[in-house]
């Protein structure tokens, strides 16, 4: 009797504007949200799905390594990242292409990154966006520590965590989420519930209602909010994000969205579940609910979207191919950044590696060795002298 | 019983399927290895097989994983879980050597935890960061674990079966690259192989060279090029970090007096500067040469496109036969 009289009904209403069937609740429409501004957003949001894309694409054609789709996280992502300013952090998971491109790290850095090059995880200055991360959860202390260290010197930036419905299974989402409550720290946590960790469905993970009520146990606000709808994602987040930089502390949101594509291009999404329920799911794509809003405005049909498409297609492109250009690793490069001073002992192996990779060389046959990696070695073993 | 011709992956999951038919108290879970039967498969078909009950998917929480399996095995069962990649066991860690190392011991044998913590171990598959891990002397340096690595399907069952019986917490190591590299007759009927014993790939007299995981292959392939130049190498599996089997190591140095150890781990601290040590301490003076350790670097593990710079490969142990043979 005690635990049912004593335990709070926790809310479970979901903040919805704009609806997937296109119909905007204007008396919550956020007032910066222009047609114009809504457009750019949208043309944001499908440039990243097309980049997602052909990433896959490269990856199937083995140009790239392992890549995770964000394929119906766009919405979301765009949205989050248009409610903050240029000095705050944004600190991603590894699903979070587009967050990270609209915030200022280029295209073919991250394309790079998947192909295998850490030089893809060094943003350009002045671009607080943190690297991959992809032990699951681990960032978010990373997120709660620098918005701490912000208010502590009392610079106006806050951080914007992203992560999955799994990752809130990890201890670090638990310890992240308190310290944020007791330090009161500028941070937003967004919570992308895309209903699965790769095969495993968010039941397992969590028995509470939704993601959002966890922050109650923490001692600020989560809001659970239709994380395909563009506008109320913003409205949300930029509550968020003037509580955080009045100095108000944390906010956690849970981003109800789903993961249209396969985990990642190792999975195969068919083997655990249903098309049918992907299929259910498809009418709530985040961009279908602004294509119908935006074409009410006389700013969206199929032409427009054919034209706006071929002119992302050659950016895409050219995108792709400057990423491909790029060199791969030296040996320099993998021991450099290993400390701010190279210790003799790692000097030496550095120098053997180089004799070795020389010597290797001077072994194979021209024909047989790709050529960009036999360049990359011929320059190494004409430094190593 | 007919033997049937295996991967490494078959191996192990007809070694899981063989235990948990036999022992009701074994239980597998992890994340993604109940319903999908893991990232590599290794637990496929199990729970259509055994039922939810005894294998199942979790949250995602290593540190949760290996938690919860310790108050099992002290409870009774026998949980063998997994953890999906190297790099993530860091988040269970803790746990590890906090708890599961110590109990035993703690409680004056009162507790013990007779559990297999599973998982695919090291590079060569061109995976993301963390992905390709080498931590066994990490490991093996913590009292009370015992870090095992098979390089060969049959080894994989007999150790797996070994691992499960086996009374103390077993850190089970799954060289990724050769879950399907090649397939080997494995026994149908249970056999053990066991834990702490090296094995003697192939005999020779100038050389012996020292492996685990899927430096074993390389080393093999360095053999033959090192035949082709007249220098014979005996090629020993170690297949145990912890313990490490003393007396094979002292007897197959001894017998060619001199010495190459392969380890695709960082340089610094490794399972190679410790079977070095093992042999400076009992064969003193009766070495030709010094003995020589081709690994891995002290950074770490490069994405993708520069994995190739960094593994240990035929080539470079080729090099330090040469060397040993004062030949580079
Ligand atoms: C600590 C850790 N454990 C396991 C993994 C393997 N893994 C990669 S992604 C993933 C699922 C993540 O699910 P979620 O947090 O919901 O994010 P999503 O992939 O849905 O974006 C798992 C288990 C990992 N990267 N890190």
């Amino acid at each position: 009797m005690f635990l049912e009289k004593y335990t709070d009904k926790l809310n479970t209403d979901m903040v919805q504007i704009l609806t997937p069937e296109g119909v905007l609740d204007e008396n919550l429409r956020p007032k910066e949200f222009t047609d114009e501004i809504v457009l750019e957003l949208y043309k944001k949001m499908v440039f990243c799905r097309m980049c997602s894309d052909r990433a896959l694409k490269m990856q199937r054609s083995g140009r790239m390594g392992t890549f995770t789709s964000v394929e119906g996280q766009e919405a979301l992502q765009i949205a989050t990242e248009f409610a903050i300013k240029k000095q705050d952090w944004v600190v991603p998971a590894f699903r979070e292409l587009a967050v990270m491109w609209a915030h200022g790290v280029p295209m073919e850095n991250i394309y790079q990154y998947w192909i295998g090059n850490e030089m893809g995880s060094r943003p350009p200055q002045g671009v607080h966006v943190l690297p991959v991360s992809i032990p699951v959860g681990s960032q978010m202390l990373h997120g709660v520590g620098l918005s701490w260290a912000a208010k502590l010197q009392g610079k106006d930036e806050i951080a914007v965590n992203y992560f999955g419905d799994g990752a809130t299974s990890e201890g670090d989402f638990h310890e992240a989420m308190n310290f944020a409550g007791v330090f009161k720290t500028p941070t937003i946590f967004i919570c992308q519930n895309n209903q699965f960790a790769i095969s495993t469905p968010r039941a397992i993970q969590t028995a509470s209602k939704t993601i959002a009520q966890k922050a109650l146990g923490y001692g600020f606000p989560g809001v659970l909010v239709d994380g395909n709808d563009l506008f109320a994602m913003y409205a949300v987040t930029k509550e968020a994000e003037q509580r955080a930089r009045k100095g108000d502390g944390p906010t956690l949101i849970e981003a109800y969205t789903y993961r249209f594509g396969d985990h990642s291009s190792s999975d195969d999404a068919t083997k655990y579940r249903e098309k049918s329920e992907v299929e259910a799911w498809r009418p709530k794509d985040p961009m279908k609910r602004l294509q119908v809003y935006l074409g009410k405005k006389g700013l969206w049909n199929e032409k427009i979207e054919e034209d706006m498409r071929a002119k992302f297609q050659v950016e895409v492109d050219a995108i792709t191919e400057k990423a491909i250009a790029m060199p791969v690793q030296t040996v320099d490069e993998i021991f450099d950044y290993t400390y701010a001073e190279l210790p003799p002992a790692l000097a030496e192996q550095k120098a053997y590696l180089k004799t070795m990779l020389a010597k290797k060389a001077a072994l194979r046959p021209q024909a047989e060795g790709e050529p960009q990696r036999a360049t990359a070695i011929k320059e190494e073993g004409g430094t190593n002298g | 019983m007919a033997n049937q011709a295996l991967t490494l992956v078959a191996s192990l999951n007809l070694a899981l399927k063989q235990e948990m038919a036999k022992d009701k108290t074994v239980v597998l879970y992890g994340e993604d290895v109940g319903f999908e039967g893991g990232v590599f498969r290794v637990t496929e078909g199990l729970q259509k097989l055994y039922g939810k009950d005894r294998c199942f998917d979790v949250p995602l929480a290593e540190a949760g994983i290996i938690g919860t399996a310790i108050g099992m095995a002290i409870n009774g069962m026998k949980p063998v879980v997994e953890m999906q990649f190297d790099g993530f066991f860091m988040e269970g860690v803790p746990q590890m050597v906090d708890h599961a190392s110590r109990m035993r011991n703690r409680s004056r044998g009162a507790f013990s935890v007779p559990m297999v913590v599973r998982m695919p171990f090291a590079g060569g598959i061109k995976a993301l960061e963390h992905h390709s891990e080498s931590m066994e002397a990490f490991f093996g340096h913590i009292p009370g674990l015992k870090v095992v690595v098979p390089s060969t399907p049959f080894d994989a069952k007999g150790m797996m079966i070994s691992a499960i019986r086996d009374p103390d917490p077993v850190i089970f190591l799954e060289p990724k690259r050769l879950y399907r590299a090649f397939k080997q007759e494995v026994p149908e009927e249970e056999y053990f192989v066991p834990l702490g014993k090296a094995s003697l790939i192939q005999d020779g007299t100038d050389v012996t060279l020292f492996a685990y995981g899927s430096m074993v292959r390389e080393c093999q392939k360095a053999a033959i090029e090192a035949q082709k130049m007249g220098i014979s190498c005996m090629v020993v599996d170690l297949r145990s970090i912890s313990p490490l089997d003393r007396d094979a190591i002292l007897y197959a140095a001894e017998k060619t007096g001199r010495v190459v150890i392969a380890q695709e781990a960082a340089r610094t601290f490794g399972t190679a500067a410790e079977i070095s040590m093992i042999i400076y301490e009992h064969l003193y003076g009766k070495l030709k040469t010094p003995v020589e350790r081709v690994t891995g670097f002290d950074i770490a593990m490069p994405l993708l496109k520069g994995e190739d710079m960094y593994l240990v490969d035929s080539f470079r142990i080729l090099e330090g036969i040469k060397k040993v043979m004062g030949k580079a």
